[in-house]
């Protein structure tokens, strides 16, 4: 039996070529005839298009949407109580609605010729008052972002669980907080890419794109463009990073395939890093305003919340408008036993960049609102923040626990993991150490937070399907077969762009089969070679993928063990399949033997062999459709600097709980990662706009990515609370890690700035808002 | 972000530099390490019709060294100051400084003279320069002449080059045995441009003391009366830091160098020069 399978620490398969540089990323293809594409780009946050010319000679190599008649204007769409659906024009069509929005595409045989081509093109406009701020967006003398919409606010979701007058009612404290999370935007290393190529033999526009959601992709494209399924494939090549920026269709992707198909010939567009941070979507923009009611010891009886979401110009396809707002309320009680709860959602539309879920989706505004609250209760109620936390933690013997926001938390020691984070911080040894000034004038803090992971939801009913959105998982497909030399090959309709799946995903069925990983190889991220999928977003896929691979193996044994059983010449019922051979009473055949019969030698089957041969196409749903659920707690010990605002994080420490690990390894990367982008979400990132709507972060010079010297070593546990509703007990572990910084480090700085009795309430927290929150504090 | 398209021409000597760079008008730039003009270059923000690139010339590599200090071409790389490769006669200020710009990739190939020319607000030599009392050697079509350090940038990514100029050395004069200084950067993240950046420099032996501050959207600048607070003390004492940063507030609002509105940016640029200060006078 092999011992490389699931819960071994082996390296990724991908390794290779990723630290060798020998991947292929969109931009590594190379097809002949091949041009270039840039855009030419709104330089206004908002005005009226008038008109858009070519440069003379450069006729016949620049189209504006005027060009485009045959073309569909992207259309989200939602059920999600008063969402107003808006096109987003493939480009910009009558307006302009933010700086940096595509007015036309030029293309050329070169990247810098077609940029000189996009540079000369002549617009003509006419300015309008941009809608830069949510909350001005609001009052009804805004601007119209959208003409046809009476006003700004395109969503507003409402929810209501329990007796909150009761919970009112009893409180002993009543404790309101306003917060703010910062207009960021993902940040993979790779941007985004798109090469589009008919390939007149197959009848078939071929796309290269650097994405996470290859079927959805496809279907986008072909109904946007009008074609046939059969007409489009789309191909995610290794894939430098996604974090959910690469989840849904841009207008760029569109014209580049509009103007291959009008050239006949292969056009590729690059974004680069200034396109990226000057209009590629962004996120985490919210503001919140919370009332926690609680008894007299910082118990949370009931919780009034509303979260208002700025959602930029457009809702994206495949996601609208709403659902972040939505998922920001539905996962503000947190990990705890909040039994009344009033939430409201508003989403707003603004001159700025679309909005997309960002690793961790609404989690970390819902993480920073909860765990920052739940230190204000602790501090007026006079206790510690972690014995506080411990009170209103589920409790172990309440698993599974329906959470007010009807979050279905399937397994777990919540109280256990956040103890065993207690313990590696030592916070009595920073209040030891509080008692003393520091010799260098900083102020020390330290700061809890515990969250969960919704991972891999399926249909809903209370997520997807009930938002009456276009992308709805459901049964996710897996084809496995076995080779003619007795190898596996599995294809499934998830992308991989860094999360190890080809390794994580082999393991699966190295558990199943006993088929070293070596020997599995993993396909996915092309339409042509899977079935079906949605791909790759929300921690879904080793859970789904995984569980479709396992199946398929589990349906493919049976085949397996009738040939090894005839080769054998014993009774079916007296094999096993195990060890990557079919083992009888005295003998076994391996899968390679077996293989050979089948692929090869006919003759040596049996006369019932089955039809579907040693491939299986298979499916898999969780046994719930509300997703499996992961579990963390974090602790930072800063030490921030009241004559500069700095803060540096001394300490920081992780128990992390995805159920089976399926490979440790990938596991501890998968969190560190996250805790690395955690830490930009909580000190460093912000995608600032003037008051015209203007992007300000437009190069890495102002817009600030945590690099190595940020992000400091991290004390890392885990628990293993496998899953009673998934294949072996696995739940996703890609978002955990970003979702507790943001609410760690900012407890551990209000902690530290509390004897100023002021409170941090705004990410990033930046040196000045630092200094600005204790220029308030001696004000006072 | 494809630069515009351009004219290159490789310059054989410094004579060459200089008649290409004359002869092309004010479009033409000269490159050396390209640092910060090739991400310029890639955001269109330069659009220059010709590119002299100083990369062959040799003797823009030369340092010489003497009784009263050093002479360094401005082709010198500053991994080559950091290192040692280059003399150092500021009893490690330069190394601390060189070691301080970017990351090592930007530090092999950016030169001392090309981010002195490039005058960026917050580039790391020029403050230096200041508070050592440097000079820039310079050549063009008229001939040779020596600026001082603190008159050679007059406002962000402007110097008092003239068109077909190039800096053609850095002449940095010799501290003292008895001399101290104090560097303090502060940035958002390691190898940032900084957000405030003090260098102080008090040569008793010598009667020199000089502050210099840079960081801001305004060209650096001397702050003469913290100057004279450094030269006159004795020891560090928290009264004589509220003095300094007294005195690098009025020194900043009367330089009109921060905005005195952004109470952060004044408290910044007034708190990193006491810790310039104070190291200075704690060595």
């Amino acid at each position: 039996m092999s011992d490389r399978g699931v819960g071994a620490s082996i390296p990724r398969k991908e390794d290779d070529r990723f630290l060798m540089g020998t991947g292929e990323y969109t931009p590594d293809v190379q097809l002949s005839g091949m041009w270039h594409a840039a855009f030419n780009r709104a330089p206004i946050a908002h005005g009226r298009l008038l008109s858009v010319k070519a440069p003379s000679g450069a006729e016949g190599q620049v189209f504006s949407s005027a060009d485009m008649a045959d073309i569909k204007p992207i259309r989200s769409t939602a059920s999600l109580p008063g969402f107003k659906p808006a096109d987003f024009p493939v480009l910009a069509k009558d307006k302009m609605r933010y700086a940096g929005e595509q007015v036309a595409i030029a293309v050329a045989p070169t990247r810098a010729e077609a940029e000189d081509i996009a540079d000369a093109i002549e617009v003509e406009y006419e300015e309008l008052p941009a809608v830069v701020d949510m909350n001005e967006g609001r009052e009804p003398s805004s601007a119209l972002v959208h003409d046809h919409w009476a006003d700004n606010v395109c969503c507003e979701t409402e929810f209501a669980n329990g007796d909150l007058d009761a919970a009112r009612a009893a409180a002993t404290h009543t404790v309101h907080r306003r917060f703010r999370m910062a207009r960021q935007t993902p940040f993979p290393m790779e941007g985004r890419g798109t090469l589009a190529h008919y390939d007149s033999r197959l009848d078939e526009l071929v796309v290269w794109m650097s994405h996470q959601l290859p079927h959805p992709m496809q279907r986008g494209i072909a109904h946007f463009l009008d074609l046939e399924i059969n007409r489009v494939r789309v191909i995610c090549p290794d894939v430098g990073g996604g974090f959910g920026l690469k989840t849904h269709l841009d207008g760029e992707t569109m014209a580049v395939c509009w103007a291959s198909l009008k050239l006949g010939r292969p056009i590729k567009w690059v974004q680069d890093r200034l396109e990226h941070l000057i209009c590629d979507a962004d996120c985490r923009n919210h503001q919140y305003a919370m009332t926690a009611y609680t008894d007299e010891a910082g118990k949370i009886l009931g919780m009034e919340v509303e979260c208002v979401v700025d959602a930029g110009a457009y809702s994206p396809w495949p996601w609208p408008i709403g659902v972040e707002a939505a998922t920001g309320v539905g996962n503000l009680q947190g990990p705890y036993t909040v039994e009344a709860m009033k939430g409201r959602s508003v989403t707003v539309c603004t001159n700025k960049p679309p909005s997309q879920p960002f690793r961790g989706v609404a989690r970390p505004g819902a993480c920073f609102t909860d765990e920052l609250t739940m230190d204000a209760i602790a501090r007026i109620v006079g206790r510690e923040p972690w014995e506080v936390r411990l009170d209103n933690l589920v409790p172990p013997d309440a698993m599974p626990y329906d959470t007010v926001t009807r979050k279905h938390l399937d397994s777990g020691d919540y109280p256990e993991a956040f103890r065993r984070c207690v313990a590696a911080i030592d916070p009595g040894a920073v209040r030891e150490r509080q008692k003393t000034p520091e010799p260098d004038g900083r102020l020390m803090g330290v700061g809890f937070a515990c969250f969960y992971e919704q991972t891999a939801y399926g249909t809903g009913p209370f997520g997807y399907s009930a938002w009456g959105i276009e992308l709805v998982p459901g049964m996710e497909m897996a084809t496995v077969k076995l080779t003619p030399d007795g190898g596996l090959w599995a294809s499934v309709g998830i992308q991989c762009h860094g999360q190890g799946l080809e390794t994580t995903l082999a393991q699966v069925a190295t558990s199943e089969l006993g088929l070293d990983p070596d020997r599995i190889a993993i396909r996915h991220g092309d339409t042509a070679t899977a079935y079906a999928g949605t791909g790759t977003y929300a921690s879904r896929s080793i859970v789904v993928a995984g569980g479709a691979i396992a199946q398929g193996c589990r349906e493919l044994k049976p085949r397996l063990a009738r040939i090894g059983a005839h080769l054998l010449q014993c009774d079916e019922a007296d094999v096993a399949v195990e060890n990557a051979e079919v083992r009888g009473p005295g003998a076994s055949v391996s899968f390679a033997e077996i293989a050979e019969a089948f692929y090869h030698h006919p003759e040596n089957l049996p006369d019932e062999t089955d039809r579907g041969g040693l491939t299986v196409t298979t499916g898999y749903n969780d046994k719930v459709h509300g997703g499996v659920f992961g579990f963390g707690a974090h602790g930072a010990v800063v030490a921030v600097d009241p004559e500069t605002g700095q803060v540096e994080i001394l300490d920081y420490a992780i128990v992390d709980d995805c159920g089976t690990r399926v490979n440790p390894l990938v596991v501890k990367g998968q969190v560190i990662g996250g805790y690395a982008q955690g830490i930009g979400n909580a000190l460093y990132e912000e995608s600032d706009y003037d008051e015209n709507g203007q992007p300000l972060s437009v190069t890495l010079a102002d817009y600030h990515v945590p690099a190595a010297p940020m992000v400091p070593d991290v004390k890392y546990d885990y628990m293993e609370s496998p899953s009673p509703y998934s294949t072996m007990g696995i739940k996703g572990v890609g978002e955990s890690g970003a979702i507790g910084p943001v609410g760690a480090i900012g407890n551990a700085v209000n902690d530290a700035l509390k004897g100023l009795g002021v409170e941090i309430a705004e990410t990033p927290i930046t040196p000045r808002r630092v200094f600005d929150a204790i220029e308030r504090g001696r004000a006072r | 972000m494809k630069p515009a398209s351009f004219e290159y021409a490789r310059a054989e000597s410094l004579d060459d530099a200089i008649g290409l760079l004359s002869g092309a008008g004010g479009d033409a730039r000269p490159l050396a390490g390209g640092q910060s003009l090739g991400p310029m270059l890639n955001l269109r923000i330069a659009r220059p019709t010709l590119l002299v690139d100083l990369s062959p010339i040799a003797e823009l590599r030369e340092v010489s060294e003497d009784e009263d200090g050093i002479t360094i071409g401005s082709s010198v790389v500053h991994s080559a100051v950091e290192d040692g490769e280059v003399p150092d006669v500021t009893a490690g200020l330069m190394r601390r400084a060189a070691s301080g710009i970017a990351y090592r990739a930007v530090r092999n190939r950016g030169t001392i003279g090309g981010s002195l020319a490039h005058a960026d607000p917050a580039g790391d030599w020029a403050p230096v320069m200041m508070a050592l009392g440097a000079s820039l050697g310079v050549m063009g079509p008229e001939g040779g002449r020596s600026v001082e350090a603190d008159a050679f940038i007059t406002d962000p990514l402007t110097t008092v080059l003239e068109p077909g100029e190039i800096v053609e050395a850095i002449r940095v004069p010799r501290l003292s045995d008895a001399a101290r200084w104090g560097h303090h950067k502060l940035c958002v993240k390691p190898g940032d441009f900084a957000e405030s950046l003090a260098v102080v420099v008090r040569d008793p032996d010598r009667n020199r003391c000089r502050v210099a501050l840079a960081g801001a959207t305004h060209a650096p600048i001397l702050l003469d009366d913290v100057a004279g607070l450094v030269a006159d003390a004795d020891g560090w004492s928290d009264a004589l830091a509220d003095e300094i940063k007294n005195a690098a507030g009025s020194g900043i609002a009367a330089a009109g160098f921060a905005d005195t509105g952004d109470r952060y940016a004044m408290n910044v640029h007034a708190t990193v020069t006491v810790r310039a200060a104070r190291e200075a006078l704690s060595r």
